[in-house]
């Protein structure tokens, strides 16, 4: 199966010992030889000491998921040695550190281990302990250089331009990539079996994770204010946006800023925050995971029922509780779906890599003004914290964020009484003002119960107007969050259905599959509430696979309350485990279950 | 409730101020809490505080979280903006808003359930970012809304209706605030106009947050014999620190001459609040014996009121963000916008 250009790779290390910056070394070259590579870091949720790899994938073909074995692995953490020498394919290699003995969790049959004295030669070469457990890293990037042929011109100029102004680094980092390189090119025979050959297959790309693409969406579509507090993996999203905003946004003569970013005292007031914000007549925002989530609910239910547009980023992780913190889940579908207590839904955006990351972000501002509603754009780990290979951004100049309803004092004056919650169009939106228009333009937000003017009731039929106005303009809003991705293959009884960053894994199971003569039908979800497509789609086909990354179907349960499709008639491909999903965990899903199908 | 609206009659004798608007033009809808509740006579001396300001309603927006105290928002000013949020909660809502719209007055109601219990956390961060907002917890010592449990401001030996005692020690908004830094912090009683509107109207003006702690008796659970919130207990208790006169800018009255201390705090934007120390060393710009003043009147059961301590240099909020002074919601887009230019030279970086 791997083969030039079609392999992957896996370091394993001790995460607090610099690794990761060899290991961005390695990717970005091949991605600069033109090659298609991603690659996911898999790291514990503690600062020093614990295990942690960085799994490399280079395709050809541009496959992206994540591999299910790998044809190298660099074993450099002693605990995880037998479970790295475990994910090597069978024919495939393992590099060890020979500094000391080869550990006998090490040896298994069917692979080649090569060892290379990493830390000999550091403590040969360079002083201090800090020094040579950070280079380290950067000689096994050099020996990898050579066995897997990297092109060295790149790598060169890759540490110019990082280094370029700190000459010391500069050459210490040459030097430690000449040592791996060169002992790698003395000992064995460079290069292996698979291994890369330039290609211009990265032109018109760039790489990037999806915290820093939706940062830079929320900077294009003009959000001023962003609260937030801290948790992984939604962090960089922020920070991200704060290093746009200075980059952007300060004034050149008094360097004052054009944008707020509050570091809220929890999840709550993060979204008080953006609630308040939204209200006044801002583009507001946050960034959180799970548990922020569930801590937002109260006030989440209040902007709706209150129509105030608030965007929320979910950059979802395993849970429940706290669960695997630094592991990959989409299992906030139901919560986001329907937070909030009382009668609530909601608008999902579903992501699938860093490039609609960016797109969906500007998207969700414009619908929440436009629904003046909470949207949620559910990303995930895996898309937000690791550097995926996707189409450059392009912006358009003509672009102008749609404010949806807002009548200012001179649309006021041509009415005779405004009426906060009046359904004027049958769109179920009615027009807001801002606060500070004056004129006839006050009215009162409250989340008690309210009628259409805004006014406080507590009678049946007033409150019911309002309420079911909220569910008319969700229905409303199945045509404006972004459709379903639908491609059919002529002939196809089978049905992958999936969501977010699975796309890529299923694709490539879609490949697989046709191989073997298994025709499938494709639909990707990629907003919430589903539009009719959604339901056409499911009603088609004989077998119907949704696959998603959660325990208990969680888009298969959407789909039944949504569309009332029979939950039977939706066969779940389940992967829960925290890992980004595999083609393999996809094709072994359907493989089963249609061999259990009698004919 | 509050949809209630009062009929429109005019006094032709009424009085109006520099914007040519009549005290009931800072009038709301009608009040819907009890008959003798403190809370509507603090509205009163809010409406009154506006109406001699002459703030311009529409630039004002009132922000609360929930609880009779917090209904009051409706019942004052009905050409503003207002939010009532939810419980506890105001003060994020109010800094979102401001960090949003820095060019509007914010005067938020909270009560003592609202900002000591489920929401001090809210309560304490706003003190901290300094959001600039007037922040007036009407506090009764119960939860009213939810009919008479004692909130976290009641005190030891306190009483509820049923006759139990309160045995745990209450916080003190006032040194509360003192100890996180707040840069207003006042105290005075629903009941005594006279030392509340102008208390309010100073807080108003203040640049940054300015807590105004009002003991606002709740006649149906906590105004009875043993409440130490209750309107025969304040008014007997009560000892005045300073009492405070606001002279807004450029348009000064003239103070009776008195034999007291005077001291004049002036504002950021000129403006001044006069204050009449009853007691002759009192110094409301020093923060320590200001604490120490409070301390000393609980250990005597008394209740320290009028303006406790100020502090005018204060940074506030967009102080600390460094934001343009023009308020972010009115900043064209395209002052927002890197554009296309900008996007391509940065995914060069990403290459
Ligand atoms: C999350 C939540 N929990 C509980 C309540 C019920 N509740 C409404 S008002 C209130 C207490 C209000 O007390 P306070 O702030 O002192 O106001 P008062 O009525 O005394 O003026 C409570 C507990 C609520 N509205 N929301
Ligand atoms: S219950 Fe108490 S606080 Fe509430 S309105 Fe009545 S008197 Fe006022
Ligand atoms: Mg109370």
């Amino acid at each position: 199966m791997s083969g030039i250009n079609d392999f992957a790779f896996k370091m394993g290390t001790v995460n607090g010992t610099g690794s990761a910056s060899a290991n961005a070394l390695l990717m970005q070259a091949i991605f600069r030889m033109g090659i298609p590579v991603t690659g996911k870091n898999i790291f514990p949720s503690n600062i020093q000491g614990l295990p942690t790899w960085y799994l490399i994938r280079v395709s050809k073909d541009g496959y992206t998921a994540r591999p299910s074995a790998v044809d190298l692995v660099v074993a450099l953490n002693p605990s995880t040695y037998a479970k790295d020498v475990a994910t090597v394919r069978p024919g495939g290699f393992l590099v060890y550190d020979s500094t000391w003995p080869l550990d006998p969790d090490l040896v298994r049959d069917g692979i080649t281990i090569l060892g290379i004295p990493f830390g000999r030669l550091c403590v040969e070469h360079f002083e201090g302990d800090r020094d040579r457990t950070l280079l380290r890293n950067i000689v096994y990037a050099g020996s990898l250089a050579a066995l897997l042929d990297i092109d060295m011109q790149v790598v060169e100029r890759m540490l110019t331009e990082k280094f370029g102004k700190k000459p010391k680094l500069l050459a210490a980092n040459h030097l430690a990539i000449k040592l791996g390189y060169d002992y790698a090119k003395a000992h064995f025979q460079c290069p292996l079996p698979f291994h890369l050959r330039s290609m211009d297959a990265t032109r018109g790309h760039i790489l990037i994770d999806g915290n820093a693409a939706a940062a830079l969406g929320a900077v294009y579509a003009g959000a001023t204010v962003g609260a937030w507090y801290p948790i992984t993996p939604a962090t960089a999203l922020m920070e991200q946006f704060k290093g746009f905003c200075e980059r952007f946004r300060v004034d050149k003569d008094t360097g004052l800023h054009r944008f707020a970013i509050i570091q809220a005292e929890d999840e709550l007031a993060a979204a008080g925050i953006v609630i308040g914000a939204g209200w006044a007549g801002a583009r507001a925002f946050t960034n959180t995971s799970g548990p922020g989530i569930s801590l937002m609910q109260e006030f989440i239910g209040l902007a709706y029922y209150t129509d105030i547009p608030a965007v929320f980023i979910d950059v979802q992780r395993c849970g429940p509780a706290t669960g695997m913190p630094t592991r990959t889940q989409q299992a906030d579908l139901l919560s986001l779906a329907y937070a909030s207590h009382g009668d609530t839904k909601h608008l999902l955006l579903f992501p699938s890599d860093p490039r609609e990351c960016f797109e969906m972000t500007v998207q969700a501002f414009d619908l929440a003004e436009r629904f003046q509603t909470p949207v949620f754009v559910a990303s995930d780990l895996d898309i937000g914290m690791n550097d995926w290979m996707v189409e450059r951004f392009d912006w358009d100049d003509a672009y102008r964020p749609d404010r949806g309803k807002v009548l200012d004092a001179a649309a006021l004056a041509k009415v005779q009484r405004f009426s906060r919650y009046l359904d004027v169009d049958g769109d179920g939106i009615a027009a807001r003002t801002l606060p500070g228009v004056g004129g006839k333009g006050a009215y009162f937000v409250r989340g008690s119960g309210h009628d259409k003017h805004a006014a406080y009731t507590e009678d049946s039929e007033a409150y019911q107007e309002v309420v079911d106005r909220l569910k008319r303009k969700f229905a409303h809003a199945a045509d404006h969050v972004p459709a379903p991705v639908i491609e059919h293959q002529p002939g196809a009884e089978v049905a992958l259905v999936t969501l977010g960053g699975c796309d890529a894994a299923v694709r490539e199971a879609a490949d697989q599959l046709r191989a073997e003569g298994i025709h499938t039908d494709y639909m990707r979800i990629r907003g919430f509430p589903f539009n009719a497509d959604v339901a056409r789609f499911l009603a088609r086909h004989e077998h119907t696979f949704v696959i998603e990354q959660n325990r208990d179907a969680q888009l298969r349960s959407l789909f039944a309350m949504e569309l009332g499709v029979l939950r039977d008639q939706m066969i779940p491909i389940l992967d829960y485990g925290g890992m980004p999903l595999t083609a393999k965990a996809v094709v072994d899903g359907v493989k089963t279950h249609l061999a259990g199908v009698p004919a | 409730m509050t949809s209630i609206a009062k009929p429109p009659v005019k006094h032709p004798s009424s009085r109006t101020n520099a914007l040519g608007l009549t005290l009931r033009d800072y009038e709301g809808a009608m009040s819907t809490l009890c008959a003798g509740c403190g809370h509507d006579s603090v509205t009163a001396a809010l409406v009154q505080a506006a109406w001699e300001l002459a703030l311009e309603p529409h630039r004002a927006a009132k922000m609360s979280g929930i609880g009779c105290s917090s209904k009051t928002t409706a019942y004052f000013m009905k050409q503003s903006h207002g939010f009532n949020s939810v419980h506890g909660r105001m003060p994020s809502v109010t800094s979102g808003a401001a960090a949003a719209n820095r060019g509007l007055t914010y005067i938020g109601i909270s009560g003592d359930g609202d900002s000591l219990s489920i929401g001090l956390g809210q309560l304490s961060h706003a003190i901290r970012r300094n959001v600039n907002m007037l922040y007036v917890l009407e506090n009764n010592g119960v939860y009213g809304l939810t009919k008479g449990q004692f909130s976290a401001s009641a005190d030891i030996g306190s009483t509820s209706k049923k006759g139990e005692a309160n045995e745990q020690a209450p916080i003190d908004p006032v040194l509360l605030a003192l100890t996180l830094g707040a840069t207003f912090v006042a105290r005075s009683f629903s009941g005594d106009k006279r030392q509340l509107v102008p208390i309010l109207k100073a807080g108003i003006a203040h640049r940054g947050f300015a807590l105004v702690d009002v003991i606002s008796p709740c006649v149906s659970f906590n105004d009875h014999e043993g409440s130490t919130k209750s309107y025969a207990y304040t008014r007997e208790h009560e000892v005045e620190a300073v009492h405070a006169d606001f002279v807004p800018l450029q348009r000064e009255i003239t103070v009776p001459a008195t034999d007291e201390v005077l001291r004049v705090v002036e504002l950021h934007d000129g403006a001044q609040v006069r204050l009449r120390a009853t007691a002759k060393d009192y110094d409301p710009t020093d923060r320590e014996s200001a604490y120490a003043h409070v301390r000393a009147c609980q250990s005597r059961h008394e209740i320290a009121t009028g303006l406790l301590f100020v502090d005018e240099d204060g940074k506030d909020m967009h102080d600390h963000l460094r934001t343009v002074p023009t308020p972010l919601v009115d900043l064209p887009y395209e002052q927002l916008c890197p554009g296309k230019a900008a996007m391509e030279k940065l995914m060069e970086r990403y290459r």
